[in-house]
């Protein structure tokens, strides 16, 4: 096999230029390795072969388990319908924000919020802005009794619905920045102020000339975090447990209910339902293709015939309460669940608690201080390895002279256009085989898939713009590669590289299923005990392990900007620009 | 035979010829100015002397430094200096820190402080140590440039239009104190530029590349503008 070979020529080949030669070729193994191996034991179950537990003949049996579960149509039509309109509302937003506010002071007060809007768990977001819409939420209670008359919480599923609204919301509030952040580093890429120019100077409306001149170069550049949303709206299984509907639930969380049941024979409906879930993805990715080539013939037409677009006053408004609708009713959710954690006794239609008290966070101290720890060992060797084997291959770039590929491209989202159930089955399956199941290196390993796409994708622009020139000057000075990689380098790249680890912290720690499978239900994350909480009735309990979820990726997130102003505070050189 | 010497060097990118043949020997201490317009390859023919070449470049002959062949060795190990028209200080380090990168490591305790101090007041920055590099002028910058790559102790000096940025009347300082630096320390010095004014203060042979990758030999100081092909 490819990856023994490699072993032996890293064995056998000591001189140190040769392990950084292979680091491109060792991190594709260590990466796409245990999904592919993942995604192979995860489709043998669904065919009814795991012979651990008696599947012992191919047959279709599971299939047919799966079509004729209870619901399966209505799960089948939520899963595709929630998907899509979470991720054309997603990109509807920032395309419209982009197109009406490029030009105003609004566009750099977004980018600056951005980052800690990324940085904030899923799940933690899900469950803020249930306690934000549910019957009893906080909007309710706002308008009650004045507005509505509701003395009791009204009998309304404002969460949980059956259509997925909720569900569509809550993660179109966690799409929509990640969407944004990936359109600005496009913008940069293509060079838009000078492409705004000419369609100013040619008389297009700021809008207009957005949409006509730099959308159209723009779009190829997201086309993949596009997809990447898609996949994972299709598939998410964390914020559909907290905001999606109790029965017939998405595709993903029948697949889960499965797999967590009792019942081990659930385990071969349940690798089916995965399977198809793999499948959808790829589907609807392709549709979504299909429908980008007609959008785009006929904004061609519309392109060519040459209209200039009005004043925009209308749209610019539209944009910008677009966006801040998103940041505050994510910001709200944060508030909502302090507020909770914090909560003495609330009845229904009352605005605030009647007193505060820390009753809650006393009482839960002691396990939260364990899940804090565990989420924090997992998430910082997690994002040290990606980081490292990032730092390696860019490195390897530099030296040998690769030229990455479009496909090198497409493998390092793999993980992010799959979706997750489809192959952490199966890797939990060969984790258990080796012996490994259950083990913080297991749920590193696994959280590492998805860290190292985050973490690479954000690393590369800054290293491969980085002047090239410094190195060539340090090696005319005799720095040696290694001397010229450690001392001049790395502490020239320090801010992206602490940038890069506290994305990767942060996709670490928001990480549900993988630490779920891989951790065989034995290590409890800030998460996993957040996402279980959620279906209980406890509010202030869930409230505050939410809250502890969402900040400790915004701690690490502090840390790594104030850390870098702090190291260069006398280097000017090194300053923000 | 000391000093540098270039034999038989030939430049392409892919299947194009960009320069040569090209023989060339710098004795010590002299100077000698190649100048051609921009893309001719001159800044190429550098990279490839110290062994920085871009991996998109072929390239063939012989590099020697005193007589000894360093084609193959990399760069940090051919101990040829290079200068740019940007100083290229390092951001992180301090003044006396990126001069501190410069000096080889066989260089210990006392005497690498006292080495820097001398640089230092050598480049009239006495007490600029500590300072950050951003924060001095360009011609300050450009001077703790060179002493840094004198400190490495190189066997040669290349520069490549290493005057083009500072003003206009830092410029004929600014030549004078790298030339005579290095004439003080017997280096044999290659100079690309396209400004005369440079070939002329250098005061040794001038070579023009020509179209086609070609090079005449010139007078010091001649007839500069008739070499630029059409």
């Amino acid at each position: 096999m490819g990856a023994s070979g490699l072993a032996l020529r890293l064995l056998v080949a000591p001189r140190p230029g040769a392990l950084l030669r292979a680091a491109p070729t060792l991190t594709l193994v260590l990466f796409l390795g245990p999904i592919a191996a993942g995604l192979a034991g995860t489709a043998l179950p669904a065919f009814g072969f795991l012979p651990a537990i008696g599947g012992e003949r191919l047959s279709l049996a599971p299939w047919a388990a799966l079509l004729q579960a209870p619901g399966f149509a209505a799960s089948l039509q939520l899963t595709l319908t929630s998907g899509f309109a979470a991720t054309a509302l997603s990109l509807g937003i920032v395309v419209l924000f982009c197109a009406a506010c490029h030009d105003t002071a609004l566009f750099r007060l977004a980018q600056a919020t951005l980052a800690p809007m990324l940085a904030t768990p899923h799940a933690a977001i899900a469950i803020g802005f249930a306690f934000l819409a549910a019957p009893s939420g906080m909007v309710a209670r706002l308008l009650s009794p004045w507005a509505t008359g509701w003395t009791r919480p009204p009998d309304l599923a404002t969460v949980n619905d059956s259509a997925g609204i909720a569900l569509v919301a809550g993660l179109v509030l966690k799409e929509v920045p990640y969407l944004l952040l990936a359109t600005l580093t496009a913008l940069n890429q293509v060079r838009a102020p000078a492409l705004m120019r000419a369609a100013r100077s040619l008389g297009y409306s700021p809008a207009a000339g957005w949409m006509k001149a730099v959308f159209p170069v723009v779009y190829p550049q997201i086309r993949l975090p596009v997809y990447a949303v898609l996949a994972f709206s299709l598939s998410v299984v964390d914020v559909a447990i907290v905001l999606g509907p109790g029965t017939s639930p998405t595709l993903g969380v029948l697949a889960m209910r499965w797999f967590s049941d009792r019942d081990l024979a659930l385990w071969f409906p349940a690798s089916a339902a995965s399977l198809l879930l793999a499948v959808l993805v790829s589907l609807a990715i392709a549709l979504w293709r299909m429908g980008e080539a007609i959008l785009s013939r006929l904004g061609r037409r519309w392109i060519e015939a040459g209209g200039r677009g009005g004043g925009g006053g209308a749209l610019r408004l539209a944009g910008a309460g677009a966006l801040a609708a998103v940041a505050t009713l994510s910001l709200a959710a944060l508030l909502v669940l302090l507020l909770w954690s914090a909560a003495g006794p609330w009845r229904f239609p009352h605005a605030l608690p009647s007193s505060l008290t820390l009753e809650t966070w006393r009482a839960q101290a002691g396990r939260l201080a364990e899940a804090f720890r565990a989420t924090a060992t997992i998430g910082a060797l997690a994002s040290c390895g990606a980081v490292a084997l990032a730092l390696l291959c860019l490195e390897a770039e530099h030296r040998f002279g690769i030229e990455p590929s479009a496909r090198a491209l497409w493998l390092l989202y793999a993980p992010l256009l799959l979706p997750q159930l489809a192959f952490l089955f199966g890797l939990q399956v060969l984790f258990v085989r080796a012996g490994v199941d259950g083990t913080v290196a297991a749920v590193v390993w696994a959280h590492l898939l998805f860290v190292l796409p985050y973490v690479f994708l954000s690393l590369a622009d800054p290293w491969r713009a980085m002047d090239r020139r410094l190195a060539r000057s340090a090696a005319a000075l005799g720095a040696g590669p290694w001397r010229t990689f450690f001392t001049v380098k790395l502490p020239v790249m320090l801010r992206p590289i602490l940038a890069a680890s506290a994305i990767g912290f942060a996709v670490s720690a928001g990480q549900y299923l993988p630490t779920l499978f891989a951790g065989a239900g034995r290590i409890t994350t800030l998460t996993t005990e957040a996402v279980t909480l959620s279906g209980g009735s406890d509010r202030r309990v869930i409230a505050a392990w939410a809250l502890a979820q969402a900040l400790l990726p915004l701690l690490v997130y502090a840390v790594a900007t104030a850390a870098p102003p702090f190291a260069w505070r006398n280097r000017r050189g090194l300053a923000v620009a | 035979m000391s000093g540098l010497a270039i034999r038989n060097a030939r430049l392409g990118i892919g299947q194009r010829s960009l320069l040569g043949p090209l023989d060339l020997a710098v004795p010590q201490g002299e100077i000698v100015t190649l100048m051609g317009p921009s893309g001719s390859g001159k800044s190429s023919l550098l990279a490839w002397v110290c062994g920085t070449l871009d991996a998109c470049f072929t390239a063939s002959g012989a590099v020697a430094v005193d007589g000894t062949d360093v084609t193959a060795l990399p760069a940090h190990r051919r101990r040829i200096g290079i200068l740019f028209q940007d100083d290229l200080l390092f951001p992180h380090l301090s003044v006396g820190g990126n001069l501190a990168f410069g000096l080889p490591p066989s260089v210990r305790g006392a005497e690498r402080q006292a080495r820097i101090e001398r640089a230092l007041a050598d480049a009239e920055l006495d007490g600029f140590a500590n300072r950050d590099p951003a924060t001095l002028s360009g011609g300050q910058r450009a001077r703790v440039a060179l002493m840094r790559t004198l400190l490495a102790e190189p066997r040669a000096l290349l520069l490549d239009e290493p005057f083009g940025r500072l003003d206009v009347g830092l410029r004929e300082r600014m030549r004078r104190f790298v030339f005579d630096r290095a004439r003080r320390l017997g280096l044999p010095v290659l100079m690309v530029t396209h400004d005369p004014e440079d070939a002329a203060s250098a005061g040794g042979a001038v070579l023009h590349l020509v179209a086609g990758g070609s090079v005449r030999r010139g007078e010091p100081g001649g007839e500069a503008a008739d070499a630029l092909p059409a």
